[in-house]
């Protein structure tokens, strides 16, 4: 909009991360390094059980335990504050921190131990005696959609927490019309993001003030209302630092269970409570997991390779509790096409509820398992037209003449030049010689492959989903702000009102707010204050803070400029239009010219000069909606987020077909976010997201065995990449700046995830192709490979 | 994840330690501790009192005595790596150390500790039993030792009594000119326990012909196995004949299942493995130069 | 148990349960809350620290087996208040990081790598740094940023012999 890139001194330029200085040095400040005095620790007990009827508690011998000071039952805890919020409209599947009257997975807490350290508290967690009754349980998304099968919540009648068709234009028409048909099934394994910090949590309530001060590694919107409501406590009596640095999220740390618990323990002991989860209390019962996903895909395509309809199916395995999961179904409508022309789309969404742990949002919300079936669709229809799959990529592209361009659910994508993307990056690889390159592999007797994916990232989020998927929300707001205050010395101080989690929010608005005002980002300090000083804000979710905070500090800054130019007009005794602003200082084109102290001066000492009616001091605000957002949806359609990133991926594997194991030759990603504020935070994204996408595609799963047991509890069996497993990756930019954004800048937060797991996926089943298998099911495990390969050349395994 | 209390003591001798041993069934010996540490934490081990050999003199040094080396239970696996007797005398050893963990557990686990951990896809225990390596014992009624293979008896399990603690690995050196040794494994991340693993020696004369040989099989069945490869003895080993000897070897296979690795796909790469390991070793051999030659 | 610990220089005496890991004795009893805990069962290495220069979980490691040692700390690696190391630098630089969590022992092995080996390869770095999961980055940036420490330590080194200009220009 206002801003020209060609003029730009700080924006898109290399500047280093002013965040990194103090995590280098070990000096971040974690909610582990909170240390108050007198401070307790909290360790839970898990149920042993999928499903069991807690017939009774004993904690006799707990309590008499030196050091030792409370044990918490779920009964408690429910008598005394409000169930957790449910994203649907399902009030009878409630949710508590402890598990009320029955476990419904293995894994849950069950109790919660208070003691003089953690140890201690460990110690007597397993003195706790339960007697359980178990019960029926359901593990698998299609069991527990049947009838008959046990209800995880008996009250809430069924498994059943959604099931809603939507019908985007003339979908059965389109079938009928179409030459070509193909249905297939993938399945994206249960995996989550897994930060290398858990979830923990500090709260300590002062009575004489009525206080509840909290500290937690959350990346969470309306995290103290939701507090402030399960507690039954007035919102302004909690107050949430978020000055603390989250060690890591992508999505996951919501936290409301556990701040609810030690919230309660705080208050009920007047002592500061702690929780720090271990990794098992993070992997077992943390409710951090994520998508665990069955697509079901028809599509309807000419000769051509021209997709014109959809059908997708998408049945989730929610875990045991609503929470926020059966929304990641939700957000994916936004880009329900990924950046394809398909012309109508049915997509049915279904989620249930099984004895597994809770889901919460990972990075893109559904949608890299929704691009993952999509992606493997167009790869099936160039394999079945024949037709090379970049070929039929290009055909089903939204051309760039296009934009902004509706799509069948009901958003408009911002921009893109998808086409040029391709073009660069085949131009990058030399996709001729990568072929070649290929077929010499295969001749070499190995199997090889390569893997194509395109996919878009929404980005700038609101909550659509919500009132698309729950007609008693009637969320359209999605704000976030920024305030700028120049103290009296000239000096420049923004607020911004969330928690981190490596995003590196405090970079991004001094670069903004230094290119705006035309001074040295370097010299602006940026604070987060307490949740009780903050502006109305959400949290770094759905990649939008460089468009949301961005925006806000861009448009506050807009606002101090103003400011500044009027006080120096009024100085000049000529109008607004009369002044021109630079670098700090207001003058006449030609003629007089006042600096930036003594503009600070004067707003700041000499009320006498300023513009009558106009506020002393140097203070702006901007509180910013999410562009494009605001409307309700109607008839099942709704725009979702307003910017569209794009993403397209290229890999080439190789694989021994004796051994099964993928390895990444080469990994090659188009990238376009439109204008870049911070290279290498954008860089450090797409590359995290890569090598997040690899471990979904290849190795992270959290897998319940039949007895409904989690059996990747802990780092030996959840398997995170490590250096030796992700490759280097080449980033071949490209930048369409998006009209609805201060810069033309798109998110990034996701980038890099959405469409790895497709692409690898894509590769290895390139590689597999001749031998006449493929893979469906996320992740594929080098032994599903090996045995597969083996299965499909029986006389050459002999050998 | 804190482990449950217990005792700390730390000898000043073996002979102490083994008194501290003998007799107390809730006393466990810790070394580097990188795989008991673990299991203490998650509270799957929960001894009274840990006994700390770590610093043992009597554990400590590589030596190489009478065709033999004899590797101290306290080495540690960073050290042993890097040991110039060991890349001398046990190749095989000084092959298969960096797969073994990651650097930082290198850095404190032990060779020792490995051994009696007996993890059946774990690398230093099947180069143990490939080699025919002897596991050397302290006990209060004196030192003992066992061929490894008599060692490792099940998944985690030895045959190790309470009241003993490992003293030393002692790993023959084969006498031959023309040594070769071959190392594949299978694992879902480089520093993941294998789902298989196969580590060869050869030793060949001038002629090519194979004078020993060892194979050996980690984290297929339930402890690492030392295949029988006699019938390769004295003949020029080629793929044919060296898969015969695999299969015939690895007919009566018992793989174990899990997450990572279903049977069959343990049973079937281990004779790809083997093959390869055995190929590697004998290529190997063969690139050093024969007696008289030069 | 009482004992006595040798950290960043400093002699510490602490009086401990002999079931404390060497990682919560640092944070807890001397407040070095730059070693953090990852997964207490020793593969993540967000707690590793340097014992006599070499990395190691500290989580793996109870307090009263660490007499004896130098123990370092991401805290004992910035020569002065303020003022970064040449490896820390390099970190920022190429922004090496992002939550910073797993940064510290990150770091610590990457400062281990660089004292025993001037010229790493990428395959040097990555084998050093494959012991420390980072979930935000995919690495990239790190091992460039460990690159760029080693050129810059090798420029910075006074140049004494014909090799070592050999050496220099061919890390560059």
């Amino acid at each position: 909009m206002s801003a020209d890139p060609a003029t730009f001194r700080f924006v898109s330029t290399n500047r280093r991360v002013r965040e990194d200085r103090r995590f280098v040095a070990g000096h971040g400040h974690y909610v582990a390094d909170v240390a108050l005095e007198g401070m307790l620790h909290v360790a839970v007990l898990p149920s042993q059980h999928p499903a069991a009827r807690i017939d009774s508690i004993d904690a006799s011998a707990a309590l008499a335990m030196p050091g030792v000071h409370y044990v918490l039952t779920g009964d408690e805890l429910a008598a005394a504050t409000d169930p957790l919020m449910n994203g649907l409209d399902t009030p009878l599947v409630k949710r508590h921190p402890l598990a009320v009257g029955q476990t419904r997975y293995a894994g849950e807490w069950v109790v919660a131990v208070v003691a003089d350290s953690r140890a201690l508290a460990e110690d007597a967690a397993e003195k706790v005696v339960v007697d359980y009754e178990p019960l029926p349980f359901v593990m698998h998304a299609e069991e527990a959609l049947q009838p008959d099968s046990p209800p995880v919540h008996a009250a809430h009648g069924s498994n059943v927490l959604l099931d809603r068709t939507f019908v985007w234009g003339e979908v059965e028409k389109h079938f009928a019309e179409s030459p070509r048909h193909l249905s297939f099934r993938v399945t994206w394994g249960r995996s989550s993001t897994v930060p290398i910090e858990t979830f923990g949590v500090v709260a300590s309530w002062d009575p004489w003030r009525d206080m509840l001060d909290v500290w937690a590694s959350i990346q969470m919107p309306k995290y103290p209302d939701q507090i402030a409501r399960a507690l039954r406590i007035p919102a302004n009596n909690v107050r949430v630092h978020q000055d603390v640095d989250v060690g890591g999220s992508y999505g996951v740390k919501r936290g409301i269970k556990q701040t609810v618990l030690v919230a309660h323990l705080a208050r009920r002991l007047g002592r500061p409570v702690r929780l720090i989860e271990d990794r098992l209390d993070n992997m077992g019962g943390g409710d951090a997991h994520g998508p665990d996903r069955i697509f079901d895909v028809d599509l309807a395509f000419n000769d051509d390779g021209i997709v014109k309809s959809m059908k997708i199916r998408a049945l989730d395995n929610a875990g045991a509790y609503a929470g926020r999961a059966p929304f990641q179904l939700g957000k994916p409508i936004g880009a329900i096409v990924g950046p394809y022309r398909m012309e109508s789309v049915q997509y049915r969404a279904q989620s249930v509820t099984s004895n597994k742990a809770v889901q919460e949002a990972v990075r893109g919300f559904g949608q890299s398992p929704t691009n993952y079936a999509i992606e493997t669709g167009i790869d099936k229809v160039a394999a079945a037209t024949g037709l090379d799959r970049v070929e039929v990529r290009r055909r089903n592209f939204i051309r760039k003449e296009q934009f902004p361009y509706l799509i069948p659910s009901g958003s408009t994508y911002d921009s893109g030049d998808y086409h040029t993307v391709v073009d660069k990056v085949l131009a990058h690889i030399d996709f001729a010689a990568m072929e070649r390159e290929r077929d010499r592999l295969r001749g070499s007797g190995l199997l090889a492959g390569i893997g194509i994916a395109a996919c878009l990232e929404p980005s700038g989020a609101n909550s659509s989903f919500e009132p698309l998927l729950n007609e008693k929300n009637t969320t359209t707001t999605w704000m976030d702000s920024c305030r700028i205050v120049v103290d009296g010395l000239g000096f420049v101080t923004i607020t911004i009102h969330n928690t981190s989690s490596g995003q590196g929010h405090e970079t991004l608005v001094s670069t903004v707010v230094g290119e705006v005002l035309q001074i040295d980002p370097d010299l602006i300090r940026v604070v987060r204050p307490d949740s009780l000083a903050c502006l109305p804000s959400n949290s770094p979710v759905g990649s939008r803070m460089a468009i949301m905070l961005g925006g806000a500090a861009f448009h506050a800054a807009q606002k101090l400029r103003t400011k500044l130019a009027r006080i120096g007009a009024h100085q000049f005794g000529v109008g607004e239009d009369g002044v021109v602003y630079a670098s700090g200082g207001v003058g006449v084109p030609g003629g007089k010219q006042l600096g930036w102290a003594e503009l600070v001066n004067i707003a700041h000492r000499n009320y006498h000069l300023l513009p009558e009616g106009m506020e002393p001091g140097l203070e702006t605000t901007h509180v910013m909606q999410v562009p494009t957002g605001g409307t309700l949806p109607k008839d099942g359609r709704v725009q979702m987020y307003p910017c569209h990133s794009f993403e397209f991926h290229v890999v080439l594997i190789a694989i021994d077909p004796a051994i099964g194991k993928p390895e990444i030759r080469r990994y090659v990603i188009g990238h376009d976010c439109g204008t870049v504020i911070t290279p290498h935070i954008v860089k450090g994204m797409t590359l995290g997201g890569i090598a997040h996408g690899l471990g979904a595609a290849l190795l992270e799963e959290f897998v319940y065995n039949d007895e409904g047991q989690l059996i990747t509890q802990g780092f030996m069996d959840y398997l995170l990449p490590s250096a030796h497993e992700v490759p280097a990756v080449e980033i071949v930019h490209h930048c369409t700046p998006s009209p609805f954004t201060v810069f033309g800048q798109k998110g990034s937060g996701e980038s890099g995830y959405l469409g790895a797991p497709a692409a690898i996926s894509g590769a290895i089943n390139d590689s597999v192709a001749s031998l006449g298998i493929s893979f469906n099911k996320l992740p594929i495990r080098i032994s599903a490979i090996g045995d597969a390969i083996a299965a499909a050349q029986p006389a050459k395994s002999k050998e | 994840m804190k482990p449950a209390p217990f005792d700390y003591v730390r000898p000043d001798s073996l002979a102490e330690a083994c008194e501290l041993l003998a007799g107390d069934d809730d006393a466990r010996v810790i070394a580097g501790g990188q795989t008991l540490v673990p299991m203490l934490a998650m509270r799957l081990a929960r001894p009274a009192r840990l006994i700390d050999i770590l610093r043992l003199p009597e554990l400590a040094g590589i030596r190489e005595e009478k065709g033999s080396v004899v590797v101290g239970a306290t080495t540690r696996q960073a050290q042993a790596e890097r040991d110039p007797i060991i890349r001398a005398s046990v190749p095989m050893l000084a092959r298969v150390l960096p797969w073994v963990g990651h650097p930082p557990t290198r850095n404190r686990g032990t060779v020792g500790g490995s051994i009696a951990n007996g993890d059946p896809s774990a690398e230093i225990p099947l180069v143990a039993v490939t080699l025919s390596a002897e596991i050397m014992l302290a006990a209060r009624t004196g030192p003992t030792s066992m061929p490894a293979e008599e060692f490792f008896i099940g998944p985690m399990v030895t045959s190790i009594d309470q009241g003993q603690c490992v003293r030393a690995i002692r790993f023959p050196v084969w006498p031959h000119r023309r040594i070769g040794v071959g190392f594949f494994e299978v694992s879902s991340r480089r520093s993941d326990f294998a789902f298989v693993a196969a580590a060869a020696q050869v030793a060949l004369d001038e002629e090519g012909r194979c004078l020993d040989i060892a194979l050996g099989l980690g984290g297929v069945a339930d402890r690492p196995l030392r295949l029988d490869m006699s019938s390769l003895a004295g003949t020029v080993v080629d793929a044919a004949s060296a898969a015969d000897a695999i299969n015939a070897a690895c007919a009566d296979l018992d793989a174990m299942s899990d997450l990572h690795a279903s049977a069959t796909y343990r049973r079937r790469v281990a004779g790809v493995l083997c093959l390869r390991a055995l190929e590697q070793a004998r290529d190997n051999a063969a690139a050093k130069p024969a007696k008289g030659a030069r | 148990m009482k004992v006595d610990l040798r950290i960043n220089g400093v002699s510490r005496t602490a009086d401990i349960e002999p079931r404390k890991t060497l990682l919560d004795v640092l944070r807890e009893n001397f407040l070095l809350n730059g070693t953090h805990a990852g997964c207490e069962h020793g593969v993540c290495g967000a707690c590793t620290v340097l014992i006599d220069g070499e990395p190691v979980r500290s989580c793996l490691m109870f307090a009263v087996q660490a007499d004896g040692y130098e123990i370092t700390t991401i805290e004992g690696l910035a020569p002065a208040p303020g003022e970064l190391s040449v490896i820390q630098d390099a970190f920022c630089e190429t922004h090496g990081l992002q939550c910073g969590y797993c940064t510290p022992g990150m770091i610590l092995s990457a400062h281990a790598l660089l004292q025993r080996n001037v010229t790493p390869t990428r395959e040097d770095i990555v084998e050093a740094i494959s012991g420390n999961i980072c979930r935000c980055t995919g690495y990239g940036q790190i091992i460039e940023a460990v690159q760029f420490a080693a050129r810059l330590r090798l420029a910075n080194t006074p140049r004494q012999a014909a090799q070592t200009d050999k050496s220099v220009a061919e890390a560059k």
